[in-house]
């Protein structure tokens, strides 16, 4: 291993001191995302003022776009750790990519569903195939590709490398969804928020979104370190720490 | 970085296919930003640019105070104008909460002579959210600063 990575980084690769830090991490990131969660929601629902445009249909926003963040935040987390699956092998990058596809699918849907329900009243469709819709379609079907590509295989590790090669080369669809507003004439309307500039929200609606970013952010890390915990487990199932941990389960 | 040639290869066929593919959807995407337009402005449409198509969406906001309804069925004629043109529009539906004066629209349908007959009426919102109160307010401010304007250029001779 190259020297500039550090030796707790390449520890935390190894499966065992995952398996124990993703333990620790989960309640933590779980308590957290519920915390946010709860404080995002009542200011959205509660707290925030009705917009004078589409009065309170609006507040569907504080799932909808969270989870569309959060389609495309996934899909980048599992392109970057299938680059690194393919290229060094690291059983932990197959483990994070591969357990993060149906985590991002279910994004990828929220978004997808959320928006439908909230086209149908305001533009008067529930579906149009604008550049935003259809790409954050192609999105969700990238996702399933790579779950099904992976399970398509025999052996596990073969299947995941041929996925992360699919997750890499869909990764090049994450800033079309972003820019297709840009890009094209389109009935999605362009972005609210944005991190550089300025956004067009007033701070009591931006709060309630960013609490709900947060919430969505540390569900998916509790959800990935326990998707990881029961992959790993499987995947080092010969290994004498495995057989100790079963043991000492078994004990209890 | 020291790594070994297997790693290298490994890293540099990835790099090279990755780039490659997305080298193509690029090519596709700057392709298709030529004729992938979702809709048609009233001038685009009276410049030509439509004729191609039987049926096609426009594009525009509804001008204000043209909106006419029919008393005895669902039928409603008004007009979408952009920067450089205005368009007639005839519409027999329902139509979305949002439809209103100045409201962006997109409306699928053909033209018929110089009028265009659309049967589905969509209603575009902007980006922008703010409490009702906070639109006003920036309205009357917006009314205030005009009715100050024109009395400073009243007073200059």
């Amino acid at each position: 291993m190259a020297k500039w990575i550090p030796l707790w980084l390449h520890k935390l690769g190894s499966p065992p001191t995952f398996y124990r830090f993703a333990g620790a991490v989960r309640p933590w990131a779980m308590g957290l995302a519920l915390l946010f969660g709860v404080i995002g929601l009542y200011g959205g629902l509660v707290l925030a003022p009705p917009d004078y445009q589409q009065g309170d249909a609006y507040r569907i926003i504080f799932i909808h776009v969270p989870s569309a963040w959060m389609s495309m935040f996934v899909y980048a987390v599992m392109g970057v750790s299938g680059f690194i699956a393919l290229v060094w092998r690291l059983k932990l990058a197959e483990v994070v990519a591969m357990e993060s596809a149906p985590i991002g699918a279910a994004f990828a849907f929220i978004t997808l569903a959320t928006g439908s329900l909230w086209g149908k009243p305001m533009w008067g469709t529930w579906w149009t195939w604008d550049a935003r819709l259809t790409s954050e379609l192609v999105l969700l079907f990238l996702y399933l590709g790579v779950i099904g590509l992976y399970h398509a295989f025999e052996d596990r590790r073969q299947g995941a490398r041929a996925a992360s090669f699919l997750a890499i080369i869909g990764v090049i669809n994450v800033p079309i969804v972003h820019y297709s507003v840009v890009w094209w004439n389109t009935l999605h309307q362009g972005s609210t928020v944005s991190i550089f500039g300025h956004s067009k929200m007033p701070w009591e609606m931006l709060w309630p979104l960013l609490a709900m970013t947060l919430a969505t952010k540390c569900y998916y890390a509790a959800s990935l370190c326990r998707r990881a915990r029961t992959d790993i487990l499987a995947l080092e199932s010969g290994k004498d720490w495995v057989r100790e941990i079963a043991q000492a389960e078994a004990a209890r | 970085m020291p790594m070994n040639p297997t790693r290298k290869r490994r890293l540099t066929l990835v790099i090279v296919i990755a780039v490659a593919a997305m080298l193509a959807v690029s090519l596709v995407v700057y392709a298709l930003q030529q004729n992938m337009n979702y809709l048609f402005t009233p001038s685009q449409v009276q410049s030509g640019q439509a004729t191609q198509y039987k049926t096609f969406r426009l594009g525009g906001m509804v001008k204000a105070g043209s909106i006419q309804r029919s008393k005895d069925s669902l039928q409603v004629t008004f007009t979408v104008v952009d920067a450089g043109g205005a368009m007639p529009v005839e519409y027999t539906g329902i139509l979305p909460d949002l439809f209103r004066d100045n409201q962006s629209v997109i409306a699928t349908g053909h033209m018929d002579g110089a009028r265009f007959v659309a049967t589905e009426v969509l209603a575009k919102h902007d980006e922008t959210y703010m409490p009702k109160e906070l639109k006003e307010a920036m309205a009357k401010a917006h009314a205030d600063a005009k009715v100050k304007e024109a009395a400073a250029q009243d007073k200059s001779p």
